[in-house]
């Protein structure tokens, strides 16, 4: 019977919590308006989001397009097809690797901080401060950076591709030997702007709205204890990974799954 | 429905405010009237809400029954619009002073300012250094929050609470973990801006002598209600066995000092339950 019980409360709990976050998210969708009068709010923390996520993304991009040259190679060298390593690097990284990848740095790295400072804020009372200010801190606090992380993320991404790229080009061509013109080549001829480019920045824009939406929810959301603040941020990046990797895999097969 | 009170003389009216947190009340029933222009602490033990109440006052919570004027408007009809306008014209001391930890001493208090004006950037300059050399800083307008103690992190919010010059100032645990030498400056400032700026202010306080030397009038909140209100020298030298250990801090008395359970006797015989 007690199971029931706890059951029924788990269940209301993460079903008020959902009505919240939607609602939450509304207000902050209107919230726009703040920062389209002061760009710079938005800018200071595209800044803050996105360029101090840069170098995490840099590095893992061309460890994984180096990788990618690696075991994209060994396994095409046995069948004579190296000329396609660029073509499959390119591939993994535009439809797959480049979006998810950069959305898990980007959960760890700017998500976390993002629901820690916010948490912070509430905590020691800044956000009701504001509020009593007459200051709206959904408008003037949390939606600068929420546009910030969604727009960063794209951005983030795309990099994340392109170094990825030249890192298969450091391995393949340099290392390796395969001729610098096929590597070019064999992308430009397989590599379709619709369907491989175009799907590649959708899954990235989905990722940066979702991760960044689920970061300043819990941010805002927070028991505001340090205790309560610690949690919100394990929860952050837990539940952006898990939400990054489950909607890879609906895009995934709506965008490549009609057979 | 309760008849509006006339905002001339009273520039806060509490009636009959109830308010329960999960289930739990908090306020029961509570009336008070605040006079304009004056220092009015409200006491009580911790947890009787005395910070929900500034909360109400506030507009931050919407009560269960009863309702709260502040300058002849019924603050928890209003709508946004005229809460925020009302809010401007209301200061706040949260008791960690809730600065804007990203931004200096300076830009702190010159945050409302920015907000709600299109000031020039100088005026906006002799306004900050006018509210911070009220509260003795302006020679630290450079610093950051984290750089600053605990007495000197509240002064500052308090010369941003007042940076839009408010009719009413809440001050919420003031003087709680100060130095004695920080808390005799704060005691001083809540006394002199009230005076020197004509403001009216609310003390949410547990600290007897601190509210006492200042206050005009104390309010004595237990148990969510007003147990006692009247003239600091009325109170301490009231009979009622709540007020006197209160206001002497006695350890034991109508509110106990043992957490209460089953009688010890029953607890020690009672075997292996825990």
């Amino acid at each position: 019977m007690r199971v029931f019980v706890l059951l029924g409360r788990h269940s209301l709990g993460t079903l008020a919590r959902l009505g919240r976050a939607g609602l939450f998210l509304l207000q902050v969708l209107a919230g726009a308006w703040q920062f389209l009068r002061r760009p710079f709010l938005l800018v200071q923390q595209m800044y803050a989001v996105g360029v101090l996520t840069l170098l995490i993304i840099l590095v893992a991009g061309l460890f994984v397009g180096m990788v990618l040259g690696f075991q994209g190679y060994n396994t095409l060298v046995d069948f004579g097809a190296e000329s396609s390593l660029g073509l499959v690097v390119a591939l993994t990284l535009t439809r797959e690797l480049g979006p998810v990848l950069a959305a898990l740095l980007f959960a760890g790295r700017a998500g976390s901080a993002l629901t820690a400072e916010i948490g912070l804020m509430k905590a020691t009372q800044q956000l009701a401060g504001m509020e009593m200010m007459a200051v709206d801190p959904i408008s003037r606090v949390i939606a600068p950076r929420f546009y910030a992380g969604f727009v960063s993320l794209f951005l983030l991404a795309a990099l994340f591709t392109v170094v990825g790229v030249y890192g298969g080009h450091l391995v393949g061509v340099d290392l390796l030997g395969v001729d610098s013109g096929v590597y070019w080549s064999g992308m430009r001829e397989g590599v379709d702007v619709y369907e491989d480019v175009l799907n590649g920045v959708i899954k990235s824009i989905v990722f940066g709205f979702v991760v960044t939406w689920i970061a300043v929810f819990e941010g805002y959301d927070a028991v505001p204890t340090s205790e309560g603040v610690s949690r919100a941020t394990t929860r952050t990046v837990v539940h952006a990974s898990l939400a990054v990797l489950g909607l890879d895999f609906v895009l995934t097969s709506l965008m490549f799954g009609e057979v | 429905m309760i008849e509006p009170p006339d905002p001339r003389d009273a520039l806060v009216e509490v009636r009959d405010l109830h308010f329960a947190y999960q289930a739990r009340p908090v306020l029961q029933g509570v009336d008070l009237t605040i006079p304009r222009g004056k220092v009015t602490a409200v006491m009580g033990p911790s947890g009787t809400g005395k910070t929900t109440l500034l909360n109400f006052i506030g507009g931050r919570l919407r009560p269960d029954r009863g309702s709260v004027w502040v300058d002849g408007l019924e603050v928890p009809r209003l709508r946004r619009r005229a809460l925020f306008a009302l809010r401007k014209r209301m200061g706040m001391l949260f008791q960690t002073g809730a600065l804007l930890t990203d931004l200096n001493v300076f830009d702190n208090v010159a945050f409302p300012v920015r907000e709600h004006t299109r000031l020039p950037e100088a005026l906006v300059r002799h306004l900050v250094l006018l509210k911070l050399e009220l509260v003795g800083l302006r020679g630290a307008r450079d610093l950051m929050p984290s750089e600053l103690s605990g007495g000197m992190a509240r002064r500052v919010a308090l010369a941003r609470a007042i940076a839009l010059d408010p009719m009413l100032v809440m001050y919420d645990e003031p003087f709680t973990g100060l130095d004695p030498i920080s808390m005799g400056v704060i005691v001083k400032l809540i006394r002199e801006l009230n005076d020197a700026l004509g403001l009216t202010s609310i003390v949410v306080t547990h600290d007897v002598p601190e509210a006492c030397s200042i206050a005009d009038h104390v309010y004595l909140l237990a148990d969510g209600r007003v147990i006692a209100s009247g003239r600091p020298a009325a109170l301490q030298a009231s009979d009622d066995p709540k007020v006197r250990q209160f206001m002497n801090g006695l350890p034991d008395g109508p509110v106990p000092y043992h957490y209460p359970g089953a009688p010890y006797e029953a607890d020690l015989l009672g075997g292996e339950a825990r």
